[in-house]
């Protein structure tokens, strides 16, 4: 094994920040279309889920105890697997969310404001997802290696970004649809 | 595996050599493997395009000749052998993607760069082996879903490269191929964008935190500094154009309208479309596709850059300017993709306001052609076939660059848009510049890839034959647009246009006559593989790192040790205990007087 | 080899740049009030950066002719003044080029596209599609009938979506299949599209614009020549987009006047 030198950044560190980069980009271009597409006249404006804000709160509580987590590695790894756990509870909500959705009779090709809901949610829910694999793998890890806290690093700053995405989400929706 | 010397190496990452052929060579997470695998895929793909374009050009001069084997390939598309007009349409738009993103995306970016980035930066491998490989991967099967487009009952898609809707949204009613062809074009195309972030991801965090001890950023060599620029170009352009397929997916699947408009009717049915904006897919495809042109060229920029050095012997004149002038050209990039808009419908002010920029790039691409210009002036000039397409480059670079510079008036682009010379134009900047780009990557790198010299001798003959024949072939393209001649034409059949038809025979016997050429490039490339003479390990007294190591490199690039990096990679035309040049990695002191 | 490619390399550039000299293909007459103007921002381009293109390549052909590898233990040279004068020189140089066609060529592209049309044009209703244009002239009463895209019905040649029935103003439109235009008359196209994207091209006219489905593009211009010439699509549109074209007759203004009467007797 070569020996790791103290540098500002890891490539995991650095790669995740990339990654943030694309994702924000990704999004900008969906924001681009959502206002271009605003100002027609077949754009449907309907009230979110209320459930959306309990998963935005239990969102925010998993970015908390991944904090938890990665100050306590040593003491063991039952904070990520909360973690992990409340990041599933998430995505549960958002499929109710959708079924609420449907329910109204609201669906994809509706009207582009539902349209651009279930996208942006679906597009933020399947990176959460990767977060949530990342987490898994480490909770693997953390348990058998030592010297995960590299990676716990990086996977934690990913994690937040989701936090940060999805409260840049619920804004744009919620002013816009 | 690697002991730490006294220099501690970045981190690298931990995989061990491969074991068993299928991770050796299939999933390898080896950077020099997946190098190899995806110009694999780019030659599998070149070869493709090639022949695709063959066809067409068969097509445009003799229209009604039978093409023996095509009527069994395509029933409906060549019945009898006789291609129809829109299977010359699908077939444009295969050639047209597969060249833009399975050519000149994989090969000088992702395969080059795969193979000799971390070489040259001294590192193990890439920051994200796994990331790596899957970048391949689902590139590949993007590749795969894109080529069964040919075999779906319909065909493929016929609305170009560029894929404007509605005509690519509303579905089949728009024509043969827009149905299911379509669509698969379009779930490629997307699945492409993610291997190309991945790939894009790794190249940044590798160019940023892998390089080895002394290779500093003033140091690191031009192609990297092009791979690591086009990188950070890529992770943009990509991150564009795949919320874009998925809208376009949608509009296909799922009934949405982000690009169809209200009131559509489509072979007399009323569209149940409402509200969308075909403009939208014009901004976002182009927002991409501008900048996609730059990933296509600048790692031929770097290429060229590293290349016309070690031949003149002696330094690349400005090393600063030239990647300043390429990180300007990554960045205006960004601002320009208006210009294939003009006349779009967009409002015309903004025509002004996208084509200031885009006529402001031509100063670093001025600057940027001098300095290879000035480079040769005085050196002593090796003929090498890598040597050869570079200056063959720099000389189709000039007249496509210029051909760029009418189109990017709007004042004349009224009357250039959508006619041959946009297709010259393009052609001699990308499809001959950038391929001159690959072109000299392999003669130069062939001996590290493979540990086997290149044959020379027929590797001139090539580039002569080639050179002339992209000449003939591209530059008339020129004077038939002049004379308004309309691109995507599936025959000429207009008063004014039939005139030129013995030219177009003269282009498709000189495109016929180029492809056989390149003939001789594969029969080389397979040759040399196997009965090469064996390559020495620095075989062009070169002074990058990549130089350093065996040929081709071990497992771990540097056999266990990491090169520790005392040079820039400028260093032609000194006193050096080797001859004229300092390796990067050498132990002895900056020679005076250099 | 070196010698083999300055020669090919030289003649490939005199016999390209002949050929644009001589205008052996070239741009058909300009029969527009707004060509001139086009044709000699493109005579300006051509001339700075032909000159520009020969010399690039001359020069390259002159050094690779010139530093070819002898063998003589020559050392190399350097650049005279290094990497600096020559980009400074180099951006001033292209520098005031661009700046010098931008001023000029953007008063010639506001005058075609930012001008507002001239108030006694001639309007004329364009409609695109998959792979026909179709003209609409407001008939006697200068008004356009509104359109509706449920009634468009190709076989009855409801081309437009009229509604004849209910709409007072729709009964005189005359619609043809050539665009028919007096001469030195300012003629203000609103064009717009029934199914996918075209675009309308007159080489000698010197003039395009798209069509793009949901918009309603105005554009204008004035004739000077009468003669028939071919207005093709340029956007592709489809299987049969290289066979879509019609014919743009530029006529004296009484002949344009007779014809419109014939029109509306036969319609
Ligand atoms: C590798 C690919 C590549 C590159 C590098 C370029 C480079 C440039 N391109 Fe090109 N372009 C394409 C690929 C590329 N292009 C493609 C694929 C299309 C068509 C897409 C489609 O519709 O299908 C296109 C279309 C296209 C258009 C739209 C045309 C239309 O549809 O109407 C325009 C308009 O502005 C344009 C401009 C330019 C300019 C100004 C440059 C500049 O960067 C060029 C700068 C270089 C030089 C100028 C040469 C070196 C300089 C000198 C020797 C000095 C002296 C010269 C002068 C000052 C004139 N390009
Ligand atoms: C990389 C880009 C590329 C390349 C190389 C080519 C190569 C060729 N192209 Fe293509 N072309 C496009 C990109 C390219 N094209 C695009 C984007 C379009 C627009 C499509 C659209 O309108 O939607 C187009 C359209 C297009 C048209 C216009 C169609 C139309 O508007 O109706 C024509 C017509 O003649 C044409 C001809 C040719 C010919 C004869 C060749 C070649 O035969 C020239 C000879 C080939 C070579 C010199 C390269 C061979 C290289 C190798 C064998 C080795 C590579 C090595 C490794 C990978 C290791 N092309
Ligand atoms: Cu209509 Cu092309
Ligand atoms: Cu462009």
């Amino acid at each position: 094994m070569s020996v790791r030198v103290e540098r500002m950044t890891t490539p995991a560190r650095t790669g995740v920040w990339v990654g943030i980069a694309a994702i924000v980009l990704m999004v900008a271009a969906f924001t681009g279309a959502l206002i271009v597409r605003r100002t027609e006249a077949d754009w449907i404006h309907f009230r979110l889920p209320p459930i959306i804000y309990i998963n935005t709160l239990v969102l925010l509580a998993s970015s908390a105890t991944l904090e938890r987590a990665r100050a306590r590695l040593a003491a063991g790894s039952h904070w990520l697997a909360i973690t992990l756990g409340l990041g599933l509870v998430f995505v549960v909500g958002q499929v109710l969310a959708w079924r609420n959705l449907a329910g109204q009779g609201l669906f994809l090709a509706t009207s582009p404001s539902s349209a651009f809901f279930y996208v942006l949610t679906a597009l933020h829910g399947l990176h959460l997802l990767g977060g949530v694999a990342a987490l898994a793998y480490l909770l693997g890890r953390v348990r058998r290696v030592q010297g995960v806290a590299g990676a716990l690093d990086a996977a934690t700053l990913y994690w937040h970004f989701m936090g940060v995405l999805w409260l840049y989400l619920l804004l744009l929706l919620t002013l816009q649809l | 595996m690697s002991v730490p010397t006294t220099a501690a190496p970045p981190a690298a990452p931990h995989h061990g050599p491969p074991q068993g052929f299928l991770w050796k060579y299939v999933f390898s997470l080896d950077h020099k493997v997946i190098g190899k695998q995806y110009l694999g895929l780019a030659l599998v793909a070149v070869c493709t395009g090639m022949a695709l374009s063959w066809l067409m050009r068969i097509h445009l001069a003799y229209p009604n000749l039978v093409i023996p084997g095509l009527g069994r390939l395509s029933p409906n598309g060549a019945p009898g052998g006789v291609m129809t007009p829109e299977y010359y349409l699908s077939l444009m738009t295969m050639h047209g993607t597969i060249m833009v993103f399975f050519v000149l995306t994989t090969a000088p970016f992702a395969g080059f760069g795969n193979f000799v980035l971390p070489i040259q930066i001294g590192a193990e491998d890439m920051a994200f082996p796994r990331f790596n490989m899957m970048s391949f991967w689902v590139t590949f099967v993007a590749f795969l879903v894109l080529v069964s487009a040919f075999f779906v009952h319909d065909g493929p898609p016929i609305s170009g490269w560029t894929a404007y809707a509605p005509l690519s949204a509303v579905g089949k009613s728009a024509g043969p191929g827009q149905g299911t062809g379509q669509l698969l074009w379009a779930i490629s195309i997307a699945i492409f964008c993610v291997g190309q972030l991945l790939g894009s991801l790794n190249f940044v965090a590798t160019t940023l935190d892998l390089r080895t001890k002394g290779m500093t950023l003033a140091r690191m060599p031009y192609a990297t500094w092009a791979w690591f620029i086009t990188s950070v170009i890529g992770l943009i352009a990509f991150s564009i154009l795949l919320p874009a397929c998925i809208l376009l997916i949608l509009d296909h699947v799922a009934g949405t309208s982000f690009f169809i408009p209200s009131g559509l009717v489509i072979s007399d049915a009323l569209q149940p479309h409402t509200g969308g904006s075909p403009l939208l897919w014009q901004h976002l495809f182009w927002f991409f596709g501008h900048p996609e042109v730059y990933i296509a060229i600048l790692p031929g920029f770097g290429i060229v850059s590293q290349i016309l050095p070690a031949f003149a012997r002696k330094p690349l004149l400005g090393p600063r300017v030239m990647i300043t002038c390429m990180a300007a050209i990554a960045f205006l990039s960004y601002t320009v993709w208006g210009h294939h808009m003009f006349l779009s419908g967009m409002n015309p002010f903004s025509a002004t306001l996208f084509s200031v920029p885009t006529l402001i790039i031509t100063i670093p691409a001025t600057i940027i052609t001098l300095l290879w210009i000035g480079t040769l002036y005085g050196g002593k000039l090796h003929f090498t076939t890598a040597m050869l397409f570079c200056i063959g480059f720099v000389s189709v670079f000039v007249s496509g660059g210029i051909s760029g510079f009418f189109l990017a008036q709007p004042s004349i682009d009224v009357y250039l848009h959508g006619t041959y010379f946009v297709v010259g134009h393009f052609h001699f900047v990308m499809g001959v510049a950038a391929m001159f780009g690959i072109f000299a990557g392999t003669y130069y790198w062939f001996p590290k890839m493979f540990g086997r010299m290149m044959n020379e001798t027929l590797g001139k003959i090539h580039f002569v034959l080639t050179f002339v024949g992209v000449y003939c072939v591209f530059m008339p393209m020129h004077y038939l647009g002049l004379h308004g001649d309309v691109r995507r034409y599936s025959a000429f059949t207009d008063e004014y246009m039939k005139g030129d038809i013995p030219l177009h025979r003269f282009i498709t016997i000189a495109a016929l006559f180029t492809g056989a050429v390149q003939l001789l490039f594969l029969y080389n490339l397979a040759r040399s593989r196997f009965r090469g003479a064996p390559a020495p390990d620095n075989p062009w007294q070169a002074t990058t790192l990549e130089w350093t190591t065996s040929s081709p490199p071990p497992f771990d690039n540097f056999g266990g040790h990491h090169p520790v990096v005392t040079h820039g990679p400028n260093e032609y035309g000194v006193q050096g205990q080797a001859g004229d040049y300092v390796m990067q990695n050498s132990p002895e002191q900056r020679p005076a007087g250099a | 080899m070196g010698k083999v490619f300055a020669v090919l390399l030289t003649i490939i550039t005199i016999v390209s740049a002949a050929i644009f000299i001589r205008h052996t293909w070239w741009m058909p007459p300009d029969i527009s009030l707004h060509g001139v103007r086009i044709d000699h921002q493109m005579a300006e381009t051509m001339t700075a950066s032909g000159i520009l293109f020969v010399l690039a390549q001359l020069v390259l052909a002159g050094f690779v002719w010139q530093y070819g590898d002898r063998k003589d233990g020559r050392t190399v040279k350097r650049f005279p003044g290094g990497a600096t004068p020559m980009v400074a020189f180099a951006s001033i140089l292209v520098g005031a080029e661009v700046l010098t066609l931008t001023l000029v060529g953007s008063k010639v592209w506001a005058g075609i596209y930012q001008s507002p049309p001239d108030s006694g044009s001639l309007r004329i209703d364009v409609q695109a599609e998959q792979f026909a244009f179709y003209f609409r002239y407001a008939g006697a009463d200068g008004a356009f009938g509104g359109t509706h895209p449920d009634l468009i019905d190709d076989a009855n040649g409801n081309f437009f979506g009229l509604d004849p029935a209910n709409d007072t103003t729709a009964r005189d439109d005359i619609v043809a299949g050539s665009l028919v235009i007096p001469v030195n008359q300012p003629v203000l196209l609103t064009m717009h599209a029934k199914d996918v994207g075209h675009a309308f091209y007159v080489p000698e006219l010197r003039i395009q614009q798209d069509f793009v489905p949901g918009l309603v593009i105005p554009l204008h211009f004035t004739a000077t020549h009468t003669g028939k010439f071919e207005l093709v699509c340029t956007q592709l549109c489809g299987l049969g987009h290289y066979n879509m074209r019609a014919y743009v007759e530029v006529k004296t203004p009484e002949e344009f006047t007779q014809w419109l009467k014939d029109q509306a007797a036969q319609q």
